[in-house]
């Protein structure tokens, strides 16, 4: 590289006027303020606790805590308080991972019904994304709680879904599907059926490579294995599963798999809320590929799905991704509106745990870096899948 | 003769136009389209009919009307009601003069605005509230034919908008003892104001932080991408409960009541959003205008604030106005901590023996307005999307 500016010899300029002195200075100046700053806040903050007549320390964690949970993995009120913060910890990532998973499923549906060349449904689509994006989540959760789940019929008067499903006041009741001992011979069977999977995979994609030719790699793959799996199921002696249907019992229903009616409102909150604008960011993910696209992959002969597969979406995720974990991040942390309706998510545990030790500060702490570290692992394996679709899209 | 011929007018073939067209080209065009129309009228029947039958015979809306002023202003004493119309009454004038002065959007929120207060003033209300109604009408009508047409005011306008908001802080709170304490700031009211504290309060911290984020020195770098981080990966609830506890802990001797935390908190939160927005804007300009201010001879200070900031600023307009859209919606968590915002109201007149079993009726009028709010918004950012032609450059 050729300079043209003239030299300057380090010597001769003044420190006062030389950016690598400068640049040190002004650092050490703004990282000196910093410090200050938080000094100033660490001593209020021993006046202030010394004023409350607390003392910083984390030794209650080993304590008893001494309070119930209503629900979570099993649990005692005579386990320590870190065992407690940990029910609501699982409790959180419970809601969370099946609030995205429903809200996924939502939003893909109202996104595309966006699309539509039928009016009516275009219409409807957008009615419900404004409408259910446009109200506070808070309220929505508040809403469902106390407007439509506690006024569900009382327990004798259970509403009942095709005579296995059961919704009331206390809760909803669904069947869970129990493995029994013949379970063992069908997942011999799965084996078998994912090993032939494997290999017509191989065979369909070697022939793919061989004709140049677009196409689905997992075509024969896919109906083999569902066929052997199928086969399987009827094959085995007796069934693989059993269904536990809840059964009226006392004063409840017992069996099966039951969702508390915090659970279900905060549920249908979080995923109808964060399904609008999933909808919204699946709506504009497929309209950014640009109409030609389309036109030049119907012109040069792929048909309607292979348009779809080949050319729309790998130009479409790559947009989509980016925004769409946002809304996850976002549903994880807004499910901490658990504490309005009484779910015992990590915050409102936390909350316990501030009430009864006093301990707030490190009872802070503790929940801010959990949602730390749920945001910031989501979000690097967000960033790393995105980087790799990013690759092989471009 | 032939050119005539050439000329007549040709109709449209049979069949292209007219509504019988329109249904078949877009409920009917495929089997399945027919099916899906179908079957989603009938749903609509159904979910409509459900819905008008509850809402016309079973529901009772009388709870609305019986606590109206306290969804509008909380506990805010009636003897100084005329605080929250004088608010009003100046933001009528500068929308009457802006509408004046721009028209456009502007224009098209004066008329619905002035149609919402005349629906007011012919309500069954008090009569003073009628003349306070009719008055902001006037203040919008009087002041848009003031505006009309002067484009000289527009810069004082500006200005004006801008101190407005100091203004109307001074003239809710009023001064001392006489005036109304922020403890007795509620309903839309204290909604509104925690939001537009949020976004006007934490413009400035934003705008600071964003900047120290895109700065090369890496210690600043750090700590502003720590700060950032760190709160928009934690709920804003936890936020606001820190602020309940621990701001009378750090801040010993300071007497700050829960309103003034909240705002606090809310402030904090929006800082770090409103960084990452002002950073998408100055991401956006390209280095040759860093260059050019460079080689023009302008310092970094005189590059930010005569090149960067004005051009970054007007392409995050639209990502602000989101910004407030959100925030407007999150502020409902106060409601959490115990203040009594709108959704706060909702919740104690549920709570009141008198209304009990209507939690239907008053968070469906709740929800109301929330959704009239934002959707004004989001519509208005929309327009001035496309006013400021974003991603058209």
């Amino acid at each position: 590289m050729e300079n043209n500016s003239p030299k300057v010899e380090p010597g001769k300029i003044p420190f006062w006027r030389d950016v690598r002195v400068l640049r040190v200075l002004f650092q050490g100046i703004f990282l000196l303020g910093v410090i200050l700053l938080l000094a100033i806040l660490y001593r209020n903050m021993l006046e202030g606790l010394r004023g409350l007549g607390l003392t910083l320390n984390l030794n209650f964690f080993q304590d008893e805590a001494g309070f119930g949970i209503s629900e979570g993995i099993t649990y005692d009120p005579s386990d320590t308080y870190l065992k407690a913060f940990w029910v609501g910890v699982l409790n959180t990532l419970k809601v969370s991972i099946i609030g995205i998973v429903c809200a996924t499923f939502i939003g893909l549906f109202f996104g595309i019904a966006r699309l539509s060349s039928n009016w009516l449904i275009r219409t409807i689509a957008a009615a419900y994304v404004e409408c259910f994006r446009n109200v506070p989540l808070l309220l929505q959760i508040v809403f469902w709680y106390t407007a439509v789940v506690a006024q569900l019929p009382n327990v004798r008067e259970s509403l009942s879904l095709f005579g296995g499903a059961f919704i009331n006041n206390r809760g909803v009741y669904l069947p869970s599907p129990e493995p029994t001992s013949s379970l063992k011979i069908w997942l011999w069977f799965l084996g078998a059926g994912l090993l032939l999977a494997v290999f017509l995979y191989v065979l369909r994609w070697r022939q793919l490579q061989r004709l140049d030719r677009p196409g689905f790699r997992a075509k024969w793959a896919l109906p083999a294995f569902l066929i052997v799996a199928l086969c399987g199921w009827f094959l085995t002696p007796g069934r693989p599963f059993t269904l536990d249907l809840p059964a009226l019992q006392g004063f409840n229903y017992q069996g099966g798999m039951s969702f508390s009616p915090e659970f279900s409102a905060l549920l249908v909150g979080l995923s109808i809320y964060t399904s609008a604008f999933i909808a919204e960011v699946v709506r504009s993910g497929i309209q950014s590929v640009v109409k030609g696209q389309r036109e030049a992959a119907r012109s040069v002969g792929l048909k309607e799905g292979q348009t779809l597969r080949l050319v729309v979406l790998p130009q479409a995720v790559p947009i989509i991704v980016p925004p769409l974990t946002s809304q996850y991040l976002n549903l994880a942390k807004n499910s901490s509106l658990a504490v309005a309706i009484g779910f015992p998510d990590l915050l409102g545990i936390g909350r316990t745990m501030m009430l009864q030790t006093g301990q707030s500060i490190p009872v802070f702490a503790i929940i801010m870096v959990s949602y730390l570290v749920m945001s910031l692992t989501t979000s690097a394996a967000m960033n790393w899948y995105n980087r790799r679709i990013t690759r092989i899209g471009r | 003769m032939e050119e005539q011929e050439l000329t007549q007018e040709i109709k449209p073939p049979a069949n292209t136009k007219g509504a019988a067209r329109w249904l078949k080209d877009n409920l009917f065009n495929t089997w399945y389209n027919t099916l899906l129309t179908c079957l989603a009228l009938v749903l609509l029947f159904f979910a409509f009919k459900g819905f008008l039958t509850w809402a016309f015979t079973e529901a009772e809306w009388d709870v609305i009307p019986a606590n109206f002023r306290l969804f509008m202003v909380g506990s805010y004493p009636q003897e100084q009601i005329w605080r929250v119309w004088n608010a009003i009454y100046i933001l009528s004038v500068l929308m009457g003069l802006s509408a004046g002065l721009w028209g456009g959007l502007v224009r098209r929120f004066a008329v619905v605005l002035s149609g919402v207060w005349s629906i007011s003033a012919l309500l069954p209300v008090e009569l003073s509230t009628r003349g306070w109604c009719l008055g902001a009408n006037a203040m919008i009508a009087v002041s848009f034919f003031l505006g009309r047409g002067r484009t000289g005011l527009r810069p004082w306008i500006l200005g004006g908008w801008i101190l407005s908001f100091p203004v109307i802080m001074v003239v809710l709170r009023g001064f001392g003892e006489n005036g109304v304490l922020t403890s007795n700031w509620g309903g839309l009211l204290l909604t509104l104001i925690l939001a537009v504290i949020g976004i006007v309060v934490s413009f400035p911290l934003g705008v600071f932080l964003a900047l120290c984020r895109q700065s090369n020195l890496p210690a600043i770098r750090w700590v502003s991408t720590t700060y950032i981080e760190t709160v928009r990966g934690v709920p804003l609830i936890t936020i606001l409960f820190m602020g309940n506890t621990l701001i009378p802990i750090f801040m010993p001797g300071f007497d700050i009541n829960q309103v003034l935390r909240m705002m606090i908190g809310i402030t904090f939160f929006s800082g770090a959003y409103m960084a990452e927005n002002v950073r998408g804007g100055l991401q956006g300009i390209p280095r040759g205008q860093h260059e050019a201010a460079q080689a023009v001879g302008l310092n970094y200070v005189q590059t930010t604030l005569f090149i960067v900031l004005p051009q970054a600023l007007r392409s995050v307009i639209p990502a602000i106005v989101g910004q407030f859209i959100a925030l407007f919606k999150d502020t409902s968590l106060v409601s959490i901590i115990g203040l009594i915002d709108l959704l706060g109201v909702a919740k104690s007149v549920i709570a009141n023996p008198d209304w009990l079993g209507l939690q239907a009726e008053v968070y469906l009028f709740a929800a109301a307005i929330y959704f009239a709010f934002c959707y004004a918004m989001s519509y208005a950012s929309q327009d001035i999307e496309t006013d400021l032609g974003v991603g058209k450059h």
